[in-house]
């Protein structure tokens, strides 16, 4: 998984957090390259790990093991300075775009501090940029520079984080969640306007949900997390044409939709996800796994290509069984 | 298939309106809402934030303000009785007994400082007025019906022990427990993840098929109306402006609202990366709602006379769907799933 062209290369990554005296991983081992330009869609249910690993690339906090290169250079090596240097290439926006969004500033304000931190100077120029972005992701400049975020719907707010995150010119934009808190008429705009600055702006995207449906939408390609670590990998169209792992499968099982009037098969996967403070011993999934056999329980399966460019953690996986 | 049309439904809500005096001016919430539920039904409101729903919900079992700042008007009609007329102390009685509720939130409807045995006990000693060692036994049993495990032991553990989706199944035990006609879930998986949902989904179908229990189903989610509902209700910016039986609304639906709504969610046999139809804008300021339709602002077909005057709800021969439209959509004859 050592693409050339890697933008971003995250190697044997671990975040450990403690609770009540107890350390534990919150995610463990996570090695993937995303390329330049390429969505990386990352979906699970809560507590999987999904939004650990989008803050550990931006080292908040840094993880406790492995490695995260960015455009070539070891972000764990970088001090403070430097790392204040990277991160203007490296933006994150968040799942609830009211409470990220400073309730006493002006929109001006907001979206203009990533520069003023920056150090610019010339007010004159940094009007100009946030009047360019705010025009981009849809905001009237004119009517929204002097109002305040409350003034401003969800959808509204989302696009104003969108601009800020915008203003540095990032190379890669961690999306946590930023369509969950929408409603789904205003989850379609901000969806269609992330597709329009990635063309507009040349942008990387890592794109974290729970939700199957938005992740398929906007990736190329869908990371799938159970309990801390990837199950499955693989181009979108692929994973949700032939899931490998009975737990892609599943999730997939579980999406309500239009197709399915009345339909009563009764839930595809049993359980609640296990506390990742005593994980079960050989694959993670087993306890839930409709499939699972005495050597899921003894060994744990390795994350391996079983098609080209098509990873899974499965001893078992769907595809190989023929059915 | 549509019920017919009997005597005395389970539940028949006549041009209800429910409004909010605020400090900015009066918000039309509700604004004449008329549905009928038959027993046994489960009935999905569906809409986006602010579309009403879950006002019009609380105005069914009347826990809104009693501080003057809401404006009611309309019947609720319970199997023949007219809620709205009734005294508090009457509602007490039919609140948690006839009707009971569940939330988007268990956390906010469970006692935190309180054991959930005793929490369902409560009900069944204070409302059904069974003995103390009755209703231990049949916790357990409630308990146990909602499929959470090791039921004796769960009576002694409290709401923060357990996770988002079992603290809605002890929400929904507690509902049972007075053994309701009519069920009322607001929003009642929204915050949980969709393995979750689907088991929860799931209980409340059994749940109401054993009981012969009414259900009002509110959500966001026309994916969850189309799986767990026989009909449907599409609500925007405080009116209902489409409803019939569930299958007749995903297959032919009439208001270019409901049509919206349903393209604008991403569909998981389309390709990565295409294109969204957005709805554009947002729905009206409920303190100055428009004249005509309220949707016409956003509507891709809309004309003159749908900003000037608004339409009633109407129907084409059938009367079990009716829709607010002067330029239905055309009936396109569906491919068959």
């Amino acid at each position: 998984m050592n693409a050339l062209n890697a933008l971003l290369s995250i190697e044997d990554m671990t975040v450990e957090y403690t609770n009540q005296g107890q350390r534990f991983a919150a995610i463990s081992d996570i090695t993937i390259d995303i390329a330049e330009g390429e969505t990386l869609g990352l979906v699970g249910e809560s507590g999987c790990g999904k939004s650990t690993t989008g803050r550990a690339i931006i080292q908040l906090p840094a993880p406790t093991m492995g490695k995260v290169t960015f455009e070539g250079r070891d972000l764990s090596e970088l001090n403070h300075e430097e790392m204040r240097q990277v991160r203007r290439r490296l933006q994150i926006i968040f799942q609830d775009p009211v409470s990220s969004l400073n309730p006493r500033r002006k929109v001006k304000d907001i979206v203009a501090e990533p520069l003023v931190i920056a150090g610019m100077k010339d007010a004159a120029e940094r009007e100009r940029r946030v009047r360019e972005v705010l025009e981009a992701v849809g905001v009237d400049p004119d009517t929204a520079m002097d109002r305040r975020p409350h003034q401003f719907s969800g959808g509204q707010c989302q696009r104003i984080c969108v601009a800020r995150a915008l203003i540095m010119e990032p190379k890669l934009i961690v999306c946590d969640e930023p369509v969950s808190a929408l409603d789904v008429s205003v989850q379609a705009q901000i969806l269609n306007l992330l597709e329009d600055m990635k063309e507009r702006y040349g942008l990387t995207l890592l794109f974290i949900s729970h939700d199957l449906a938005v992740v398929k939408n906007i990736s190329d390609r869908v990371a799938v997390m159970y309990l801390g670590k990837f199950c499955e990998l693989a181009d979108s169209a692929r994973i949700y044409e032939a899931p490998a792992h009975p737990y892609t499968a599943g999730l997939m099982a579980t999406i309500p939709d239009l197709s399915t009037i009345g339909a009563d098969a009764g839930p595809a996967l049993i359980g609640e996800i296990p506390s990742p403070l005593n994980p079960p011993s050989g694959c993670r999934f087993r306890t839930r796994c409709p499939h699972a056999q005495e050597r899921c329980a003894a060994e744990e399966p390795e994350f391996r290509q079983i098609e080209s460019g098509h990873h899974v953690a499965c001893h078992f996986p769907l595809t190989e069984q023929g059915s | 298939m549509a019920s017919e049309t009997s005597a005395s439904p389970l539940l028949e809500v006549v041009d209800l309106y429910t409004h909010f005096d605020t400090p900015r001016g009066v918000a039309h919430a509700v604004d004449g809402v008329s549905f009928r539920l038959e027993r046994g039904r489960t009935l999905g409101i569906v809409g986006e934030s602010g579309s009403g729903k879950s006002v019009l919900s609380r105005t069914i079992i009347d826990i809104l303000a009693k501080d003057g700042s809401v404006l009611n008007q309309g019947e609720v009609r319970f199997e023949g009785r007219d809620l709205m007329a009734l005294p508090e102390k009457d509602m007490r009685d039919i609140r948690g007994r006839e009707i009971a509720m569940v939330f988007q939130d268990p956390m906010s409807s469970l006692n935190p400082v309180k054991k959930i045995g005793k929490q369902i006990t409560e009900v069944l000693v204070k409302r059904l007025g069974m003995p103390g060692a009755e209703a231990k036994r049949r916790a357990v049993e409630l308990i146990e019906s909602v499929g959470i495990p090791d039921a004796a032991q769960q009576l002694d553990r409290f709401p923060m022990h357990l996770s988002g989706g079992m603290r809605q199944r002890v929400a929904i035990a507690i509902a049972l427990a007075g053994e309701p006609k009519l069920l009322i879930a607001d929003e009642p998986t929204t915050a949980l993840d969709v393995t979750i949902q689907a088991q929860i989904l799931d209980l409340l179908r059994r749940q109401q098929a054993e009981r012969n229990m009414a259900v009002i189903l509110i959500t966001h989610d026309l994916g969850i109306v189309a799986q767990y509902t026989d009909d449907v209700a599409v609500m925007y910016a405080g009116q209902i402006v489409e409803s019939c039986s569930t299958e007749e609304l995903i297959r032919r639906p009439r208001m270019p609202y409901t049509e919206a709504l349903m393209n604008s969610a991403p569909n998981l046999a389309d390709p990565p990366h295409t294109r969204l139809d957005a709805i554009p804008g947002l729905p009206p300021n409920l303190l100055r709602v428009p004249r005509g339709c309220r949707f016409a602002e956003r509507c891709p077909y809309a004309a003159e006379k749908c900003s000037a005057e608004m339409p009633a709800l109407t129907d084409d021969d059938d009367p079990s769907h009716i829709y607010a439209c002067w330029y239905p959509l055309e009936v396109k004859e569906a491919v068959s799933a």
